[in-house]
This record gives C-alpha cells, sequence and structure tokens, in this order.
C-alpha cells in the first residue's frame, strides 16, 4: 500500500502514484477517494446553486412590479419554498461538505477520511434526494408551497399530496447530512498527523469539528419533526391538529430547535474559511486564534438556547420571550469577538487583494451587517414590527449570500489552484466579484426598507408604496445572477488551463496543504507527515 | 417628547406624499399611533444608532488598514497575534451596551404583554384568506374580504391608491380606548398586524392569543397578513378604522340595525331577479376569486360552476356544499360567512347565471330554517 518513504513537512513530495484514479465513470460512482468525493460535493452544490438561483429570478421578475405578471400565487409559493430548501439543502450545506472532503485531510495530514466508503455513500445518496424533492414540481397538486419552514398545519391537513415525498427527501439529506458529520468528527478526532495537536488544528478544521457536532444534534430532530407530519398526515396522530389536541405551535418549536443551530451550520465553516484567508493575504499570524476557538464553541452551545426567537409572536409567556431575548442578544458577544479578531488581523500587516481575499474582506463587511440586523431582530418589542418582513429577508440574505456564499465563493477561490494546478486568472476573478458585490446590494440593502415600510415576505403581489425599491432589488437580483456565470466560468477555465501553480500558491500561505504539489497528488500524505 | 413630535409629524407629511404620489421611498419603521408603537420605535432607533456606531468604529479601523497597511504601499507585517486585554475590552464592552439595551426592551415588552382593565374585546380570526371580527360583548360579528377588483390585480385595470390594503368592511375601533383583541385561527396559522399599532400576534388553530392596543388618533391604519397561509396570503389585509367614542357608539347602533336588517330580509319573500341581482353582488364578492367570475373555475383545483352536475342537481346537495363546504378542500363553511339572504341569492343565482338555466329560486326562508334546524350539532362542531 505505501511505501516507507517518510515526508517531512517542508520536504518534497514523494507520492505513490501507482494509485491512481480509476477509468471513466467507475471513478465518480465508487470513489473512496476524498478528493473525488470533495469535487463531486461542490459540483453538486454549484448545479443546486444554479437550479435554487433560476427560481429566486422567477420570484424577483414577478416582484419586479406590483401586479401578476408571470406566475400565479400558488406556483409563487412552490418558487419560494423550493428555492429555500435548495439553497439551504442542496447548495450552502454540501459546499461546505465538499470543501471539507477537500481540505481536512490535506490540512491535518491525513491519507483520507476516516470512513471512506461511508463518506461515498454521504454524497451518492443526495442526488436522489433532491430528484425526489425536484421531482414534485410535475406532480399533481405541485411542489411543496408552505415554505422553507414549512409549519403545521400548512404543510400537514393544507397541504399538497407531493408533501410526503418532501419528507421522504428531507430524510435523506438528513441521513446524508449524518454520515458526512460523524467522518469528519472521526476524520479530525483520529487521524491528526503526529504533533497536530488539537490547539495547532487551522480554524477551518475546527469550526467543522463544531459544526459536525451541531449536524449530528440536529438532524435528528429534523427527522422527528417532518416524521411526526408523516403520521399526521398518513396514520391519524394529531402531533399538530388542533382538532385532534395536537398543538400546532409545538411544530415551531421542534422545528426552530433544529432552525437555528442548522443557521450555524451554514456560518461556522464560512467563518473557519475566512479565518484561513484572511492571515495568508495580510502576511500575518490569525490574531487570537484561542479566543476564535472559543468564541465559535460558545457560538455553538447558545444556538441551542434561543431557538424561539424565531416566534416572538406566537404568543409565548412573558418569561420566555425575555428568556430568548437576552440569549440571542448574548451571542452577538462571541460573533463580535470574530469581527474584531478578523479586522486586527488585518491590521497592521501586509495586505494584498487577490480575489479571495475580495471576497473575503467582502464577508467580514456585509456579514456584519447582516449581525447587525440580528441583533435588531433580537429585540423581542421591536422584532413584532420586523417578523416576517422583507427586513428579515433582508437580514437572513446578508448572512447567507455575501455571508455563506461569499465565504465558499472565496474558500473555492483560494484553493482552486491547489486543486487544479492552475493559477486564477485574476482579472476574471475580480470582475466576477465585484458584479457580485455590487449586486447583492443592489438586491438587499432596498429589502431593509420595505421591511421596515411593511411589506410582508413570502407574497407574489404588494402595495404601490413597496414598488420603486422592489424594482430596485429585481434589478440587483438579475445583475448578481447573471455575474455566477463568470464564477462557472473561471472555475471551469481554471480546470482546463492556467499558469501552473506552485505548492505555495500565496505567498503567506500557511498550513500543510501548502505543502503538497499543485494539483494535490491523488494520495497525499501516505505517510504522516510530522508537524513540529 | 420634542423628537418624537417632530418624527411623528415627518411620518404624517410622508404619509400624504405616499397618498399622493402613490409610490414613494418609504425607508424607515412608522412611530404608528399608539404609545407602545412609539416605544418601539424609539427602541428601533436606538438598537440602529448603535449599530451605526459600532460599524462606523469596526469598518473605519477596517479601511484604515486597507489603505495604509497594503503591501503594494511597503507594509511591512508586524508580528503580533495575541492580547489577553484587548480580548477581554472587546467581549465586555459589547456586553455592557446590550445590557443596557436590554433595559428599556423589558420595560416595553412587559408593558405590551398587560391587556389588564381593557374596556372592549375584539375576537379576529383568521381564514384562508379573510378575518372575522367578533365584538363580544356587542353581538356584532362580520367579515372582512379584501376589495381590490381583480383586474386590478392581473394588470387590466389601473391599480388604487390603496391597492391590496382595501377591504369591503373596516373593523372599526373607538380612539383612546384599551382594546383587548383576541386572536385565533379557524384553519392554518395567519397573523393580525398592523404596523401603526405595533401590534403582530399570530392567528393559530386551537389557540387564544391576546394583545392590547390604545389608538391616539383617528384615521385608518392598514397592515397585512404576516404569516404565510396558502395560496392567497398575500391578499387578505387588515384596515382598521379609529374613530371617537362617540362616532363608535353610532357605528354600533348602525352595525346592528343593519344586522338585524338582513336577519328580517330573510324572513321576507324575495323573487327570482332580487336574489339574481343579490347573488350575483355576492358570488363577485366571495365565490369569483376560485370559482372564477364567469363561473368556469380553474380545474382540476377549483371546480367550474357552469354545467356542473352539483349545480344542476339536487338543490339539497347544493346547499349543504354552500352551507357546509367540503371537508378537506378549499371549499368553505359559508354558514357563518354570510347571511341567509345571501346564501339564498348566491346559490340561486349560480343556479341560474351562465347558462345554468334550472329556472329554481332558493328562497331565504329555507336557508333560515336549515341554519336553526342543526344549529345545535354546529355549536359542537365548531368548538
Ligand atoms: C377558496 C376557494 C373557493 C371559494 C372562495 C369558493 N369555493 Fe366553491 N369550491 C371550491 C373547491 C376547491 C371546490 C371543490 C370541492 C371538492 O369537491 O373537493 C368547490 C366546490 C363548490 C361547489 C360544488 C361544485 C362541484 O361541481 O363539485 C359549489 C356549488 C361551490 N363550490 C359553490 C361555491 C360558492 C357559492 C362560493 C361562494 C359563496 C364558493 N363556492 C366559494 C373552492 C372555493
Ligand atoms: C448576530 C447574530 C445573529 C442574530 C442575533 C440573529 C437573529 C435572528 C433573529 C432574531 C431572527 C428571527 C427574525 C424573525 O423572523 O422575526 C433571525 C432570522 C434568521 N436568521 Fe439570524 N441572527 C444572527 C445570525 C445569523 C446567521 C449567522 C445566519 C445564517 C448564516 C442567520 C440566518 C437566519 C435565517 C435563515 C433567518 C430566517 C429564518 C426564516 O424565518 O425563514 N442568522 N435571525
Ligand atoms: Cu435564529
Ligand atoms: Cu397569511
Amino acid at each position: 500500500m505505501s511505501t516507507l518513504e517518510t515526508t517531512t513537512v517542508t520536504g518534497e513530495q514523494h507520492e505513490s502514484h501507482h494509485h491512481g484514479p480509476a477509468a471513466g465513470i467507475g471513478r465518480w460512482l465508487f470513489t473512496t477517494n476524498h478528493k473525488d468525493i470533495g469535487s463531486l460535493y461542490l459540483w453538486f452544490s454549484l448545479l443546486m446553486f444554479l437550479t435554487g438561483g433560476v427560481m429566486a429570478l422567477l420570484i424577483r421578475a414577478e416582484l419586479f412590479q406590483p401586479g401578476l405578471q408571470l406566475v400565479e400565487p400558488g406556483f409563487f409559493n412552490q418558487m419560494t419554498t423550493m428555492h429555500g430548501l435548495i439553497m439551504v439543502f442542496g447548495a450552502v450545506m454540501p459546499a461546505f461538505v465538499g470543501l471539507a472532503n477537500w481540505m481536512i485531510p490535506m490540512m491535518i495530514g491525513a491519507p483520507d477520511m476516516a470512513l471512506p466508503r461511508m463518506n461515498n455513500w454521504s454524497f451518492w445518496i443526495l442526488p436522489f434526494a433532491f430528484a425526489i424533492l425536484i421531482s414534485t414540481l410535475f406532480m399533481d397538486g405541485g411542489a411543496p408551497n408552505f415554505g422553507w419552514t414549512f409549519y403545521a398545519p400548512l404543510s400537514t391537513t393544507y397541504a399538497p399530496p407531493s408533501v410526503t415525498y418532501f419528507i421522504f427527501a428531507i430524510h435523506i439529506m438528513g441521513i446524508s447530512s449524518i454520515m458526512g458529520a460523524i467522518n469528519i468528527i472521526a476524520t479530525i478526532l483520529n487521524m491528526r498527523a503526529p504533533g497536530m495537536t488539537m490547539m495547532k488544528l487551522p480554524l477551518f478544521v475546527w469550526s467543522w469539528l463544531i459544526t459536525a457536532f451541531l449536524l449530528i444534534a440536529v438532524m435528528p430532530v429534523l427527522a422527528g419533526v417532518v416524521t411526526m407530519m408523516l403520521m399526521d398526515i398518513h396514520f391519524g396522530t394529531s402531533f399538530f391538529n388542533a382538532a385532534g389536541g395536537g398543538d400546532p405551535v409545538l411544530f415551531q418549536h421542534v422545528f426552530w430547535f433544529f432552525g437555528h443551530p442548522e443557521v450555524y451550520i451554514m456560518i461556522l465553516p464560512a467563518f473557519g474559511i475566512i479565518s484561513q484567508i484572511i492571515p495568508t493575504f495580510s502576511r500575518k499570524r490569525l490574531f487570537g486564534y484561542a479566543s476564535m476557538v472559543y468564541a465559535t464553541a460558545s457560538i455553538a452551545i447558545l444556538s441551542f438556547l434561543v431557538w424561539a426567537h424565531h416566534m416572538f409572536t406566537v404568543g409565548m409567556p412573558l418569561v420566555g420571550e425575555l428568556f430568548f431575548m437576552f440569549a440571542t442578544m448574548l451571542i452577538a458577544v462571541p460573533t463580535g469577538v470574530k469581527v474584531f479578531n478578523w479586522v486586527t488581523t488585518m491590521f497592521r500587516g501586509s495586505l494584498t487583494f487577490e480575489t479571495p481575499m475580495l471576497f473575503a474582506i467582502a464577508f467580514v463587511v456585509l456579514f456584519t451587517i447582516g449581525g447587525f440586523s440580528g441583533l435588531m431582530l433580537a429585540i423581542a418589542p421591536v422584532d413584532f414590527q420586523y417578523h416576517d418582513t422583507y427586513f428579515v429577508v433582508a437580514h437572513f440574505h446578508y448572512v447567507l449570500v455575501p455571508g455563506a456564499i461569499f465565504a465558499i465563493m472565496a474558500g473555492t477561490y483560494y484553493w482552486l489552484p491547489k486543486w487544479t494546478g492552475h493559477q486564477l486568472n485574476e482579472c476574471m476573478g475580480r470582475w466576477h466579484f465585484w458584479l457580485s458585490f455590487i449586486g447583492v446590494n443592489i438586491t438587499f440593502f432596498p429589502m431593509h426598507f420595505i421591511g421596515l415600510a411593511g411589506m410582508p415576505r413570502r407574497i407574489p403581489d404588494y402595495a404601490l408604496q413597496f414598488a420603486d425599491f422592489n424594482m430596485v432589488a429585481s434589478i440587483g437580483a438579475f445583475i448578481f445572477g447573471f455575474s455566477q456565470l463568470l464564477f462557472v466560468w473561471n472555475v471551469i477555465h481554471n480546470v482546463r488551463s492556467g499558469e501552473a501553480a506552485p505548492a505555495r500558491v500565496w505567498e503567506g500561505a500557511e498550513g500543510l496543504e501548502w505543502e503538497v504539489a499543485s494539483p494535490a497528488p491523488y494520495h497525499t500524505f501516505t505517510t504522516p507527515p510530522r508537524v513540529e | 417628547m420634542g423628537t418624537i413630535r417632530i418624527t411623528t409629524c415627518s411620518f404624517m407629511l410622508s404619509l400624504l406624499l405616499v397618498g399622493n404620489a402613490q409610490a414613494a421611498w418609504t425607508l424607515n419603521l412608522t412611530p404608528g399611533v399608539t404609545e407602545i408603537s412609539r416605544s418601539v420605535y424609539n427602541l428601533h432607533m436606538t438598537i440602529f444608532w448603535i449599530c451605526v456606531a459600532i460599524g462606523v468604529v469596526v469598518f473605519s479601523i477596517m479601511f484604515w488598514s486597507i489603505f495604509h497597511h497594503r503591501k503594494s504601499r511597503g507594509a511591512k507585517a508586524h508580528n503580533f497575534h495575541e492580547h489577553t486585554l484587548v480580548e477581554v475590552i472587546w467581549t465586555l464592552i459589547p456586553l455592557g451596551i446590550l445590557v443596557a439595551m436590554a433595559v428599556p426592551a423589558t420595560a416595553t415588552l412587559i408593558k405590551m404583554y398587560d391587556p389588564s382593565d381593557a374596556e372592549l374585546d375584539v375576537q379576529i380570526t383568521g381564514y384562508q384568506w379573510k378575518w372575522r371580527y367578533q365584538y363580544l360583548d356587542q353581538e356584532i360579528d362580520f367579515f372582512s374580504n379584501l376589495s381590490t377588483p381583480r383586474e386590478q390585480i392581473s394588470n387590466e385595470a389601473q391599480k388604487q391608491a390603496h391597492y391590496l390594503l382595501e377591504v369591503d368592511r373596516h373593523l372599526v375601533l373607538p380612539t383612546d380606548t384599551k382594546i383587548r383583541l383576541l386572536l385565533t385561527a379557524n384553519d392554518v396559522i395567519h397573523s393580525w398586524w398592523v404596523p401603526a399599532l405595533a401590534v403582530k400576534k399570530d392567528a393559530i388553530p386551537g389557540f387564544i392569543n391576546e394583545a392590547w392596543t390604545r389608538i391616539e388618533e383617528p384615521g385608518i391604519y392598514r397592515g397585512q397578513c404576516a404569516e404565510l397561509c396558502g395560496v392567497d396570503h398575500g391578499f387578505m389585509p387588515v384596515v382598521v378604522e379609529a374613530v371617537p367614542p362617540a362616532e363608535f357608539e353610532q357605528w354600533l347602533a348602525d352595525a346592528r340595525a343593519q344586522q338585524d336588517a338582513a336577519a328580517a330580509a330573510a324572513g321576507r319573500s324575495w323573487t327570482l331577479e332580487e336574489l339574481m341581482t343579490e347573488g350575483e353582488q355576492v358570488y363577485q364578492r366571495v365565490c369569483a376569486a376560485c370559482h372564477q367570475p364567469n363561473g368556469t373555475g380553474m380545474p382540476p383545483a377549483f371546480p367550474a360552476l357552469v354545467n356542473s352536475p352539483v349545480v344542476l342537481g339536487d338543490v339539497e346537495r347544493h346547499i349543504d356544499i354552500v352551507l357546509n363546504g367540503v371537508q378537506g378542500s378549499a371549499m368553505q363553511a359559508f354558514r357563518e360567512q354570510l347571511s341567509a339572504a345571501e346564501l339564498a341569492a348566491v346559490i340561486t343565482y349560480e343556479r341560474n347565471a351562465w347558462g345554468n338555466n334550472t329556472g329554481e329560486a332558493v328562497a331565504p326562508s329555507r336557508i333560515v330554517q336549515l341554519l336553526q334546524g342543526d344549529g345545535q350539532s354546529e355549536q359542537e362542531g365548531g368548538q
């Protein structure tokens, strides 16, 4: 299996090349190689990102002007629901898992993931889950139309028949995520190279370790809540049906007990990526490594105690409102610490602004804006005005698009030369960055105003006083949407051609992944490196 | 206090602008017309300025670094990467700010949660896709439907100023009176929201939620349903009309008289023409959303009534469907939403319009009989 050559951290790589990839489609179907599986996840995520994006553009096209122009309200609701589900479960989560697959073994000096066959499974059930989900669009009664939060009883007693397929799809996605998380934990805890102690782990690895625990804790809760729905729909139970003695609010408690940690599942790995990129392009060590780890851990723990901030208007008792308000405000503290650390890392560094750094800086600024609106939403009495309006839509898009998605793109640009062996085309990278940056702000910033002015979310048509900003937002959405074609072009172009990249692609980059050649050989660290 | 008046004033100005110019670049939350809504507005502005201040500090430092510490200007990286005191400070300062913010927020929340000493109770029930208002001690009970014509929504007619924010019957409330709102729903979860009152509360089937308000200025305040509740979630506005107490008493008397007149109308005999005229109005207002103005429906979701076997067939079955709805479908029970005369009229209309020439008329008295006959069992079913 392995040769007896020793690989030192600084030395040349002498990888055994006799285990190259298999030929043909079989390589991808049966692969247990973390790099192949990482690529599969990333391509899949890109496909889902574009699919969900088309739906978003349809929504924005309908909302370009007041009145119903393009789609019926029923189909509009299917679009908002599918857009949300596809982006959350199909684009953001698989992209992070893909990055984890590619990078974690290389960052900790492991030859592969701990459980490679399970790794193959966790990816390959995903396309089935989404095939089932998307096929509901063509079913009688249409696709799920109850929002990505699928509140009962709209999603049970009043749901279209396709809801059963939706439940099945969610189960498969959940199983996939849990398997992925187990694999990541097992890899990080067991496969670190000698000398790679926990407090030396790159922050991307740390944040994924914490995220994986969140996943294992809450995906079963999601599975539980959809199973309760299934029972209500088909087996005569009344968990959520008031007429049968059930409790529709219970649904929301269970859902958000999953849902709030879920939003952190979508941002913690992003924090990790940004914590890798900013030091590299500042040519300076990350400020406050230990406090970053503790901040991430405390965010994760707090995220189990704030779920009902999504439910301030359901009529909780006063003490409940107060508890969830205080706990939510508290979460802003460790989040603030992270932002301060990033800024201080840049302070007195030696900065350059290659494409990954541009995305990382935009992340810090725009994610912070999303954090600010989050803080505003945490103030329960004021949330009565914001809740379920476009203000919330603006908030979560600021944390998810220029937050999670920008971090994924930053990470992709950062590590792409390592994957393909080709230097980036900086000029095209910049074009993609600036168009995305401008587009995202034109799209989502006005949504703060529309929300404050009183426009509810999830409506296909609106009163005239919201018209101007909606038009602006729609124009922004098309700018943002079409700029993503540049991303696709950049990636494909980089896979096929480009200047040869050295092992240490970026001048200031530190870490084991930069010790291996570019492109990274099919098998890396078959003999563990020694970390000083 | 002064600033509040100024902001209220500029808000009224901007309202005028909205009214005149149809579209305006409304930017901010409304300060509203209640003490609570103004507290909420002040909290909103406070937390907003706190965020702005923090943002200015953090982003200035960042942009300072971006300009001055760039490699192209010869910046050399310094080598510091830890400082416990700094870390402690920037944990404690935000914590302090948050505690300072939590105090007024808690105070406002406690006030919002105190509906005691209310002088008027109104029960609000969400239905797919309309609101029902019951004045509990006044025996007044009516539904409030969107009144924007379909042609405006489908862009066949010019949209009017209150497009999608207008209803056939306003919720009329007295000013300077503490009003308790009891919210519930009949089918799925809805959320009753009027920004100017800073009241948003979910209407949940099987639950009764409480909220309260005390409106200080007469006027018409518009809001919308704020919880996704199905296809027409975007089309169930809330319109509150606040009037001085004396005027409110007058309105109560009128509304009661109107209700009595409707009951009396059911007692007299109606001609086929009368029923057809009344029926067409009811049909266009209530049924056309699903069955379409010309009765062709939108199969398979909403069946056509033209040539429908139900409409052309046994009248008892037709009446039963309209009164009691079809379980598990969008066809609701209309027995509580419409008066006996309206029910009789709309059924008659369906049986004689668009070439459904059955020539049969359903007498309002017949409906009254049916409604009274099984009123008892309905009481139980409705609980
Ligand atoms: C929210 C949509 C909606 C509204 C509003 C509505 N209906 Fe219906 N209606 C339906 C649906 C759906 C059915 C089919 C029920 C079934 O059999 O599953 C139906 C069925 C019917 C039928 C039986 C037709 C047949 O061929 O089966 C009649 C009669 C009828 N409705 C009358 C009315 C009247 C009268 C009104 C107004 C007072 C009205 N409907 C308002 C949705 C609606
Ligand atoms: C400072 C940190 C944050 C705070 C204080 C915060 C607070 C809140 C609050 C109170 C709400 C509920 C608003 C309402 O519906 O009335 C909310 C909604 C939401 N937040 Fe955050 N948030 C923070 C960060 C994040 C992050 C990092 C993400 C994801 C990356 C996120 C994603 C979301 C989403 C998706 C929703 C809307 C869910 C829905 O109703 O569909 N938030 N946030
Ligand atoms: Cu949350
Ligand atoms: Cu609604």
